[in-house]
């Protein structure tokens, strides 16, 4: 299936040929295993193999969890105190469940990160891009669903204010949240829901990670270099690549054994690190807490939310121009949405000729402050909404947009990239020695 | 012979469409129950109406009380806050984010000022001593702070936004008052929600 060159699968035991003429379910696999991967690969490239594993931990742990979980609001909180102290090993299995979450973020915002500068999304890789945000909102999604089901007061007045954003919707809103929580507020019905699709959500993210890896083994991976391994023969593409199976499979255990070593710390020793102490507060829909702040990572997209008040004179003219249709309170949850479609659409909002970041001297510096951005922005949605973090916030916010709408298509025009090395082999050599790239590898 | 190039009505045209529209017919009528079943359940939609006692709601004090899921702010003015709110309805109304009262009692265009917003108080005491309102911001749906906020009003906590005396979006994110439900004395110390 893959368009590089490459031995497939040939079944030599009467039975391999028995089955694989009635299922070629082994040479799938095969194929899928071995496939050609460019030798170039530096660490940015484990993250696939980390985010793999997170998803296995949260479907395993959570299966597991929902064995002792009751979803009634009555009855929610003490389940999961009933999991705290009661249930065999259930502390552990709950906080393998939460902090599994964060890595699982952690993963993926450097997966993201790592395709915005090596230029990952760009063509021929848009679908893989495209399949891998809406990953990233399921993750999202499934990932506030969760928060909502131990039905503490972060909990219930999360889900207020994130169905809430449903509300702002001209003119169907109201009528929108109302199905979605199944009553005028949040309650049993809403608890619930968010239940059932916690549970299936999981599995149409697993279905869309195998659609996210075929894709990119169609195209092949995109390498440090943005050179594409070169195709015109088998012997051609072995120069430029290894076989994902053992050499990088390796590579990426070792990688996730280290991270997974640093988690274990933060599992067994901080375990509430990330969340909230008022979530060990069972719900009450008469008082909101002083301070809601979301899960960490959706701090950046929370900040952009809050960040366009109708002070904003951006906000007072889409106002203006729609008769009043978007107030701030739309224009900010179309913000919003819009700084995650903004990800969605660079394969086409970037011009430029050259595919990696590592060869385009300006666009570095605009991704290195992005990062930057990034983080603050994650700082920002944390701090209450008052001065000066309000207009920090706009700044920020203005950035992001800036970043994708502006620098990104100007940019491929006023930048003189460096050129890159012709092949992938180039590459390797420059940095590991034309003398051990000759030798085989040792196996 | 291709059937796309036949351009008169024919009895196998007649029946892709009657296939067709058939078939979008029962998608929609097995989607519908599946969507619908999402909705306030029929308990949850018997609008409750209830009954609330406020004789010990001291001028000064705000009651709060659950009321549809959400709570409603049952305040009771002193006379002072009359005043305030009175000099806030001066200096206030021609800058209010959102003019309209959101009464539930009054007509939809009712204009937001202070005796717009309040309850017609019992026989007895000053008028504008009493206004109840859904505590639930118009923002994204926070219980706002009482006593609180730039106005001497309420301040939701979420976003900081600040209503003033008469419960009216003053500053912040919010787009509109609290609204207002619809709520009626029974007797001299007992108001009717719903």
């Amino acid at each position: 299936m893959s368009g590089i060159p490459h031995d497939h699968y040939e079944p030599k035991t009467n039975g391999e040929k028995w089955l694989h003429s009635r299922l070629p379910i082994v040479g799938l696999l095969y194929d899928t295993l071995m496939i050609p991967t460019p030798k170039n690969l530096n660490w940015m490239w484990i993250w696939g193999i980390v985010l793999t594993f997170c998803l296995a931990l949260q479907i395993v742990t959570g299966i597991v969890l929902v064995m002792h979980y009751t979803p009634h609001v009555d009855m929610a909180f003490a389940s999961i105190e009933h999991i705290m102290r009661n249930v065999n090993g259930g502390y552990m299995i709950r906080y393998l469940h939460m902090n599994g979450a964060s890595l699982f973020f952690v993963a993926v915002y450097i997966h993201i990160f790592r395709g915005l500068f090596y230029g990952s999304y760009k063509a021929p890789r848009e679908i893989t891009w495209i399949i891998g945000m809406l990953i990233y909102l399921m993750m999202m999604g499934t990932a506030f669903m969760g928060y909502v089901l131990p039905w503490g007061q972060m909990s219930f007045w999360g889900a207020t204010v994130i169905t809430g954003l449903f509300g702002a919707i001209p003119f169907v809103g109201e009528a929108i949240q109302t199905w979605l929580l199944g009553g005028p507020a949040v309650d049993n019905a809403t608890l619930n829901r968010f239940f059932s699709l916690h549970y299936l959500l999981p599995f149409i993210i697993a279905a869309l990670v195998v659609v996210h890896i075929w894709a990119f083994h169609t195209t092949g991976n995109n390498n440090p270099t943005g050179v594409e391994v070169r195709r015109g023969s088998k012997a051609d593409a072995e120069k430029d690549t290894l076989p994902f199976w053992p050499y990088f499979v390796i590579k990426d255990l070792f990688a996730l054994a280290v991270i997974l070593v640093v988690f274990w710390a933060i599992v067994g020793y901080m375990p509430n690190y990330l969340g909230h102490p008022d979530n060990y507060i069972e719900a009450n829909p008469l008082v909101t807490p002083a301070h809601i702040v979301p899960e960490w990572y959706f701090l950046p997209f929370y900040a952009i939310l809050r960040a366009f008040t109708g002070e904003v004179w951006v906000v007072q003219i889409a106002s203006f121009v729609t008769g009043g249709i978007v107030d701030a309170k739309f224009f900010g949850v179309l913000a919003m949405f819009g700084a995650i479609l903004a990800m969605a659409l660079a394969p086409w909002l970037d011009t430029s000729s050259v595919r990696s970041g590592k060869y385009r001297p300006m666009f570095k510096w605009w991704f290195y402050l992005l990062i930057v951005d990034f983080f603050a922005l994650m700082w920002l949605g944390a701090m209450p909404a008052e001065e000066p973090y309000a207009t920090f916030s706009l700044i920020a916010s203005a950035y992001w947009f800036g970043y994708f709408f502006v620098i990104l298509p100007l940019l491929g025009v006023i930048e003189k990239p460096e050129v890159p090395p012709e092949t992938i082999e180039e590459d390797f050599n420059a940095h590991y020695g034309k003398a051990d790239a000759d030798a085989t590898p040792a196996e | 012979m291709s059937h796309a190039e036949d351009h008169e009505g024919t009895r196998r045209d007649f029946l892709y469409y009657v296939a067709g529209g058939a078939g979008v017919v029962a998608t929609g009528a097995v989607v519908w129950p599946l969507v619908n079943q999402m909705n306030p359940s029929a308990d949850v939609q018997a609008m409750s109406s209830i009954r609330q006692d406020v004789s010990g709601v001291e001028p000064g004090t705000q009651l709060t009380v659950k009321w549809l899921g959400k709570p409603v702010f049952i305040r009771h003015r002193t006379g002072v806050e009359i005043q305030e709110a009175a000099q806030q309805d001066e200096e206030g109304l021609a800058a209010l984010p959102d003019p309209l009262a959101r009464n539930a009692n009054l007509n939809p265009d009712a204009p937001a000022t202070d005796a717009n917003r309040v309850m017609p108080s019992p026989e007895g005491e000053a008028p504008g001593a009493w206004i109840v309102q859904m505590g639930v911001c118009t923002h994204l749906g926070c219980v706002p702070l009482g006593d609180a906020g730039d106005f001497g009003g309420w301040f939701c906590p979420c976003h900081g936004s600040h209503y003033d005396l008469a419960g009216r979006i003053r500053k912040g994110p919010a787009p509109e008052n609290l609204p207002i439900p619809p709520v009626e004395w029974v007797d001299a110390s007992t108001i009717k929600l719903g």
